[in-house]
């Protein structure tokens, strides 16, 4: 889906201290009707505190929210046509699984049968027949995922919230939910908001990224423009991995000043890029991935790059004999991207 | 865990010897409630229910008994008001003062119950006109609202915010959260802290000796003034007998609870 709808949630100058420390920092940020934006970072740089105000659960100390045009600053939780999927669920542990995804519309005073049928839906949405009355202790990690998403989505709210919701889950169901959520937010048009510390997560899943550092956002677009045209070399060393050259040795490398960066799979070993960059190194250590061999290698003047080469022939036992060799490595000047610092 | 042969029994053994120092004194007392002779010489010299008939008609123990359970029932109530509220305040909101105040709560649960006693009569005696069957009631509560205070923070603490933050979030307002939500949540609390509340109230001497009004005799002040009596020895046994067998009830409910939660 593309960023072309109208604004559904709007935030201006947004800013939130916990005592001395500036969690948001001033971040103005439109969100567009029916995308997957996702909000990625470290811990700690202020994503979570973003998504908490939207959702009414910390009050900013600056700035406003708006939701549909309205502003929603000072509104309760309650009142705010938003739910949650929390990092660990919250599901009511006195409840059974049908009880925790009838009681949003249970509060607002939905009679029994309606709601009944409402959730019966939701649960099947997330596949989850026949789990109605059990218990959430009764259930695995990526069950209660589902069930949370139900429990959220059966309200039909505006906005979407999801806070780390793939982070308690193993690699594998983790990969396999990403796939699964960003069908059901395909499914039901909901604008899902979507924070997260995993680049990978992040560039797979969203329409957009908001990079966030030190309670501000750093770049806020596509996830294939934030891969390859990071705006500053935090984005560039937050998200994915960077080889970044600078310095004295890097401008006698490159005959340019500042920082630049190559991406690891840009650059060729053993091999010439036609009118590419061309020089010499040592392979100080081979990692043999499956699908991809990483290398690093190291230049004259203390440059070492990272390169990523598809296994399309080569074998665990060539690959790793490259080890300390010396070989031609290349890459294209297209592929050099100058980064602020 | 593997234990030599040896280890075994002498772990067996202290095991023994422990519970033995715990339940041997109360057995004599369930024994000697039965006991023909009325100077407990050991061994009993018969079996006789009378003690049993006696105490049951006696006015003194009906009275004192009535007055312990109410004032243990007030004192409890009064602890699960105050004490939850305050475990709910001091666990949910920060304010300035947080720490200090959640330290003066739990202060006067290691405060001697002497000190209490004295204070409080201080208080009564000079200011409010005396002592009453209320001011017993008071100085009860006063470590009452400790133990429903702690064991309510404690669920609070362990539970977090999120699940109240959840109902707020799918549209329950404050009122409905509590109701649904965490009241659900720290029954278990409540019902332990009460168990525990009662309990204490129940046995209370030293500070109840100091705020208890003219001719307001709890059950163990009663004990305390008849044990030396002759003639009410085999009374203040039954009553003690009693007291055993009752006991086992609440203490049995708080531990199916506790495991319920698991």
């Amino acid at each position: 889906m593309s960023s072309q709808g109208s604004v559904i949630i709007s935030l201006r100058g947004l800013a939130k201290s916990f005592g001395a420390v500036r969690a948001v920092d001033g971040v103005d940020l439109d969100i567009y009707q029916g995308e997957f934006l996702t909000l990625l970072g470290p811990s700690g740089s202020g994503k979570t505190t973003v998504l908490r105000m939207i959702a009414g659960f910390e009050a900013p100390d600056a700035g406003t929210i708006q939701l549909n045009g309205a502003d929603i600053t000072h509104l309760p939780a309650y009142e705010r046509d938003v739910n949650t999927v929390f990092q660990d669920y919250a599901l009511f542990p006195h409840m059974d699984v049908i009880s925790n995804i009838e009681y949003g519309l249970r509060v607002k005073g939905i009679g029994k049968n309606e709601r009944r049928e409402q959730a019966m839906v939701a649960l099947q949405q997330v596949r989850l027949e026949g789990y109605e009355s059990r218990k959430p202790n009764q259930l695995s990690g990526g069950q209660r995922q589902r069930v949370a998403l139900a429990r959220a989505l059966v309200n039909r709210p505006a906005v979407l919230l999801l806070d780390e919701p793939l982070g308690a889950l193993d690699l594998k169901l983790r990969e396999q939910m990403q796939i699964e959520l960003k069908e059901l937010q395909r499914q039901v048009g909901i604008t899902f908001i979507f924070v997260t510390h995993d680049q990978e997560e992040a560039l797979t899943m969203s329409d957009r990224v908001a990079v966030f550092d030190r309670g501000k956002i750093q770049q806020l677009d596509k996830p294939s423009a934030i891969y390859e045209r990071p705006a500053n070399s935090f984005v560039a060393g937050f998200v994915g991995i960077s080889n970044l050259i600078s310095g004295e040795a890097g401008q006698k490398l490159l005959g340019k000043p500042g920082t630049w960066l190559v991406r690891p799979e840009k650059i060729e070993i053993d091999a010439q890029v036609p009118g590419g960059r061309s020089t010499t190194g040592v392979i100080r250590e081979v990692e043999y991935l499956g699908p991809a061999t990483r290398f690093l290698v190291d230049l004259e003047g203390g440059i070492s790059l990272m390169a990523l080469r598809q296994n399309t022939s080569e074998s665990a036992n060539t690959v790793a004999s490259m080890r300390n060799s010396t070989v031609k490595v290349s890459w294209s000047i297209d592929s050099e991207f100058h980064v602020e610092n | 865990m593997n234990l030599s042969r040896t280890a075994r029994i002498v772990l067996w053994g202290f095991m023994g010897f422990g519970l033995s120092f715990i339940y041997v004194p109360l057995m004599l007392v369930v024994i000697n409630s039965f006991n023909k002779n009325k100077s407990f010489n050991w061994p009993p010299t018969g079996f006789t229910t009378m003690w049993w008939t006696k105490a049951a008609s006696n006015s003194g123990v009906k009275d004192a008994i009535l007055l312990s359970v109410l004032t243990a029932s007030l004192a409890t109530i009064i602890a699960l008001i105050l004490g939850s509220l305050a475990a709910a305040a001091i666990a949910r909101y920060n304010f300035f003062g947080r720490d200090v105040i959640s330290l003066m709560f739990v202060l006067p649960i290691a405060l001697p119950g002497i000190v209490t006693g004295i204070a409080l009569n201080n208080v009564f005696t000079n200011f409010f006109g005396g002592l009453t069957f209320f001011t017993i009631i008071i100085g009860h509560a006063t470590f009452c609202v400790v133990v429903v205070f702690n064991n309510v923070a404690a669920r609070y603490r362990r539970m977090g915010a999120t699940f109240e933050e959840a109902s707020m979030d799918l549209g329950a307002n404050r009122l409905t959260t509590f109701r649904l939500v965490t009241f659900p949540m720290i029954r278990n609390a409540l019902v332990a802290g009460a168990l525990l509340s009662f309990g204490l109230s129940f046995d209370e001497i030293i500070v109840t000796t100091f705020t208890a009004g003219a001719g307001q005799t709890t059950l163990p002040i009663w004990i305390f003034q008849n044990l030396f009596r002759p003639n009410q020895a085999p009374i203040v046994n039954v009553v003690a007998a009693a007291l055993i067998v009752v006991s086992i009830i609440p203490i049995y409910l708080s531990q199916r609870l506790t495991q319920e939660r698991k």
